[in-house]
């Protein structure tokens, strides 16, 4: 039923693109995203994906493309990462805001300056609150089934809402590893072909993308609260649908990683991940009672599932790949924020690191766990907020 | 889980030789594989590094390779610029492109140098002294962490099908030359 390939995580999601069969795709070439685009334009010229592809100027035309063709009924999909993704920001709410499904991968990379190509999630992080849903993900499997599962989420009639597939860049995006994947047949029997609520027909006009006064628009983002609220209940639900259809397990809206009697949680997005599950393990091995946390659904944020694995917890890493500047890591807001009277006096440290594409090491992890014994031991934290691994 | 570090030169296809490595070792071979290249700025002639993970399990640690079961050098003129055996463990090998004119061989008590003149092992059979495919073949047979066929069908599946024979070729060439190497030093020793 699967085909193993070696492929890195922007093949992964090419390979998912050509299976899902977009009926438009547009978008500007940026590193570390680029290679998603080149292999879906491969698939169309080798007439394995039957799809229009809209050569544009910018990322902003790209988005702006997208969003026209997706009003027109169909299908899209498109990639960007970093200054990409902030030349899109226009664009972002225009598609949220009229409730247009999509899905887009972002191959996450740091902002410039200084200039670089490498990753952190300061691009997509940035972009919190133009009504996008965002899942993270931890390798390139899971970068695949994710894809698939983002479309059947954004198209749900009461979700409706576009969706981010966020990949490290480089960590996963150009990091050869094992993907199984599955026959197209497979694929269509958990995706059907998309069925538009409303879409463009001169035949019978709709007015899209109105304005509005304040009388009326309140209700139109309440009704985007609405989708949100109905992605949180659907995410499992899709998941767990997948898992059945495919036979892999999937997060769901959090992964917890040996967190049931655990007193030392690693909350973390994104492939680092896979690394702290290393570290957990070696440090339960030596005695310590370790877990990891893993947020693959930012937004929605699962503050609730997400509370019940945290509230016996004695202490809490936050370990953010971004940084909000003059306060703290983005997550580190969110999981204190979700914590905030529900549980017990806990110890929490936000720990910032691989900003920029620095590796996190082991031993980077490690340290972490460290620091929240000993504030778990001292009863106190020393440095709410912690850069990890900068330069002596 | 055994790790391997490239080392070469930008456009002497160390990424290309990780990433043969890997495909030889996951597909055509049952283990789990990760490969990247390291990531700084590439630019041709500067030194630049790639990886390899194999492991019979899913490989889930992420960061990069600091301690090496194994580096393989493309480029002998980096051992006075790079710090090649960095991090590698003791009693791990070093397996290097030894171009036959130069001067002797580097050797350590604490690593296996195991040398072999890749270049003119890819200019006679490709034509062109780009020697990763002839490195991926000679680090088989120094290691016999993957079969040479694997390596054979992972070059096939990399490379342009125009280049796939001489490459596949030129790694059987290293990888008969180093294991009749081995051969005749366990004959001697009898």
């Amino acid at each position: 039923m699967f085909e193993r390939k070696f492929i890195n995580g922007n093949a992964a999601v090419a390979h998912a693109v050509r299976m899902i069969q977009p009926e438009v795709i547009a978008a500007y070439p940026i590193t570390p995203q680029s290679t998603i685009v080149e292999k879906v334009a491969e698939f169309i010229a080798q007439g394995e994906l039957d799809a229009e592809y809209i050569k544009v100027e910018s990322e902003h035309s790209a988005l702006a493309a997208c969003f026209g063709a997706v009003s027109a009924g169909c299908r899209v999909f498109t990639a960007t990462s970093s200054q990409g993704l902030a030349y899109m920001c226009e664009m972002l709410p225009y598609v949220s805001g009229n409730r247009m499904p999509m899905v887009m991968a972002v191959a996450n990379r740091g902002m410039a300056a200084p200039w670089t190509i490498w990753g952190d999630h300061q691009d997509s992080v940035s972009m919190r609150d133009q009504g996008w849903i965002q899942l993270y993900v931890e390798n390139a499997q899971e970068a695949f089934d994710t894809c698939l599962q983002a479309y059947l989420l954004s198209e749900d009639s009461a979700v409706r809402t576009p969706v981010m597939v966020c990949l490290d860049g480089f960590v996963v995006s150009h990091t050869d590893e094992l993907v199984e994947l599955p026959d197209l047949q497979a694929v269509q029997q958990f995706l059907p072909t998309y069925q538009p609520l409303y879409s463009i027909d001169p035949a019978t006009p709709f007015t899209f993308s109105i304005g509005v006064a304040p009388d009326r628009y309140m209700e139109y983002k309440y009704s985007q609260q609405l989708g949100m609220d109905a992605a949180l209940h659907l995410i499992p639900q899709i998941s767990a649908r997948f898992a059945a259809i495919f036979g892999r397990e999937q997060a769901g809206l959090i992964d917890a990683y040996r967190c049931a009697d655990a007193e030392y949680v690693l909350v973390t997005m994104g492939s680092v991940t896979g690394t702290a599950r290393v570290v957990a393990d070696k440090l339960r091995s030596s005695g310590l009672k370790t877990g990891v946390l893993k947020v693959r659904s930012f937004r929605p944020f699962p503050s609730k599932a997400l509370v019940e694995v945290l509230s016996q917890v004695k202490g809490i890493g936050i370990l953010d790949r971004n940084y909000s500047f003059g306060n703290q890591g983005a997550l580190g807001t969110e999981v204190k924020a979700a914590l905030a009277g529900n549980t017990a006096q806990q110890q929490i440290i936000n720990f910032i690191a691989g900003l920029g594409g620095r590796d996190i090491k082991p031993s980077d992890l490690e340290l972490m766990y460290q620091k929240i014994v000993q504030a778990v031991e001292l009863d106190t934290v020393a440095q709410p907020v912690e850069f990890i691994g900068l330069r002596g | 889980m055994l790790q391997i570090r490239w080392h070469g030169r930008g456009g002497q296809g160390a990424v290309t030789a990780a990433r043969i490595l890997g495909l030889a070792a996951s597909v055509y071979e049952n283990y789990y594989a990760q490969s990247f290249p390291a990531f700084g700025v590439e630019r041709r002639g500067a030194p630049v590094m790639a990886f390899t993970k194999i492991d019979a399990g899913v490989i889930l640690d992420r960061s990069e390779i600091y301690e090496p079961d194994y580096v393989v050098v493309l480029d002998s003129t980096l051992l006075g610029t790079v710090n090649v055996t960095a991090g590698l463990k003791p009693g791990g090998k070093v397996v290097i492109n030894w171009p036959g004119a130069q001067a002797e061989q580097p050797s350590s008590s604490d690593y296996e140098y195991i040398a072999i003149d890749a270049t003119q092992i890819a200019q006679s059979i490709i034509g062109r002294p780009i020697t990763n495919t002839t490195m991926v073949g000679a680090l088989s047979a120094a290691t016999g962490i993957v079969s040479l066929a694997a390596v054979q069908k992972a070059i096939a599946e990399a490379l342009p099908s125009q280049l796939a024979a001489k490459n596949v070729a030129a790694a059987a060439a290293a990888f008969n030359a180093i294991s009749g190497r081995k051969h005749n030093a366990e004959f001697a020793t009898r």
